[in-house]
């Protein structure tokens, strides 16, 4: 199935879960935040957020600011 | 007795409040962290680069020693600025955000509109929230009575170097506050800090004067100093301008032929 990553489509195999997906794109799951469809994944569902198609993710992390 | 910069209950040592942008490298921003003695240090979020995800800065910034205060910048409106928040607190920070909303990318001024509709959602959310604006006392106002902890108007337009041009504004901001006035942004120097303290400020905000100076540590240094004696002015009382000369010996007992 697609879903879209940081603006881009991505294809990943049925019944991925959001933390399955954060490792197979070797992102540090303690290190990000995820937002899902504009709604924000608490880190400890990670493991119990099934992706669906056409599913909307946005990753980030922190970097410097000011 | 103590002097302590306190926000939202909570106390703290310094009053100068350091980004970590722009640095050359991670040890240049933790030499400057250390040196400017600061308590509060911001950081921003972006997209994770899914292709060639960056070193987590967040490793090199000790969590116990520092208050890590996540910035909305990027937000173009409140909506991006709410979920930025929201996405802030998920990865693990305390409720307390910066909240930036600054859509034009020339001079990235305050959006006074969006950044009080942000505020006033967040603040309903449990956020601890800091917001920077333009020098607008009219704004601050709102802001301080929808429950932010603090207002941070800007000497000068993000990174520009410029000091406390913002003075007179800042001013009256200062004098009608009711939380800590938190002056951000466009100090490029030592003394804008020492001057905005010397005013009145409860503490200041700097990012680009420390990351682009030849020595970042040092510079940090010599604003912790300009800060601390800002505020110690502004403790022991400054003297009023005044036009006309007025002397510092006696006007009688002069020598004379």
């Amino acid at each position: 199935m697609n879903v879209t990553v940081n603006g881009e489509m991505h294809k990943i195999e049925d019944g991925t879960d959001l933390a399955q997906l954060l490792k197979q794109m070797e992102l540090n799951a303690d290190c990000v935040a995820v937002e899902c469809n504009l709604d924000v994944v608490e880190r400890e569902a990670f493991s119990s957020t099934p992706l669906s198609e056409g599913d909307t993710l946005e990753i980030v992390s922190f970097v410097g600011g000011g | 007795m103590s002097d302590q910069l306190i926000i939202a209950g909570r106390s703290f040592n310094s009053r100068l409040l350091v980004g970590t942008g722009k640095f050359s490298s991670n040890a240049a921003m933790v030499d400057a962290m250390e040196r400017s003695g600061s308590d509060i240090v911001t950081v921003a979020l972006r997209r994770v680069d899914v292709d060639n995800p960056a070193d987590d800065m967040l490793s090199h910034i000790d969590r116990n020693r520092y208050l890590l205060l996540p910035n909305t910048s990027g937000a173009r409106n409140a909506e991006e600025a709410v979920r930025l928040a929201r996405l802030a607190r998920a990865a693990g920070c305390e409720p307390w955000i910066k909240l930036e909303v600054t859509p034009d990318p020339y001079y990235l001024l305050p959006d006074p509109i969006e950044t009080l509709k942000a505020a006033e959602i967040l603040v309903k959310e449990g956020f601890y929230v800091l917001p920077y604006i333009n020098a607008d006392p009219v704004l601050a106002k709102h802001l301080q009575e929808a429950g932010t902890v603090t207002v941070m108007p800007l000497g000068a337009p993000i990174g520009s170097n410029k000091g406390v041009r913002t003075r007179e504004q800042i001013a009256i901001i200062i004098q009608q506050a009711i939380v800590p006035v938190v002056v951000d942004a466009g100090l490029g120097a030592p003394s804008h800090a020492a001057e905005a303290m010397e005013m009145g400020a409860d503490a200041v905000l700097v990012n680009t004067a420390l990351a682009v100076a030849r020595d970042p540590g040092a510079m940090a240094e010599a604003f912790k100093k300009g800060v601390e004696a800002g505020r110690e002015a502004y403790l022991a009382g400054l003297g009023e301008q005044r036009d006309t000369a007025e002397a510092s010996s006696p006007l009688t007992g002069f020598l004379r032929n």
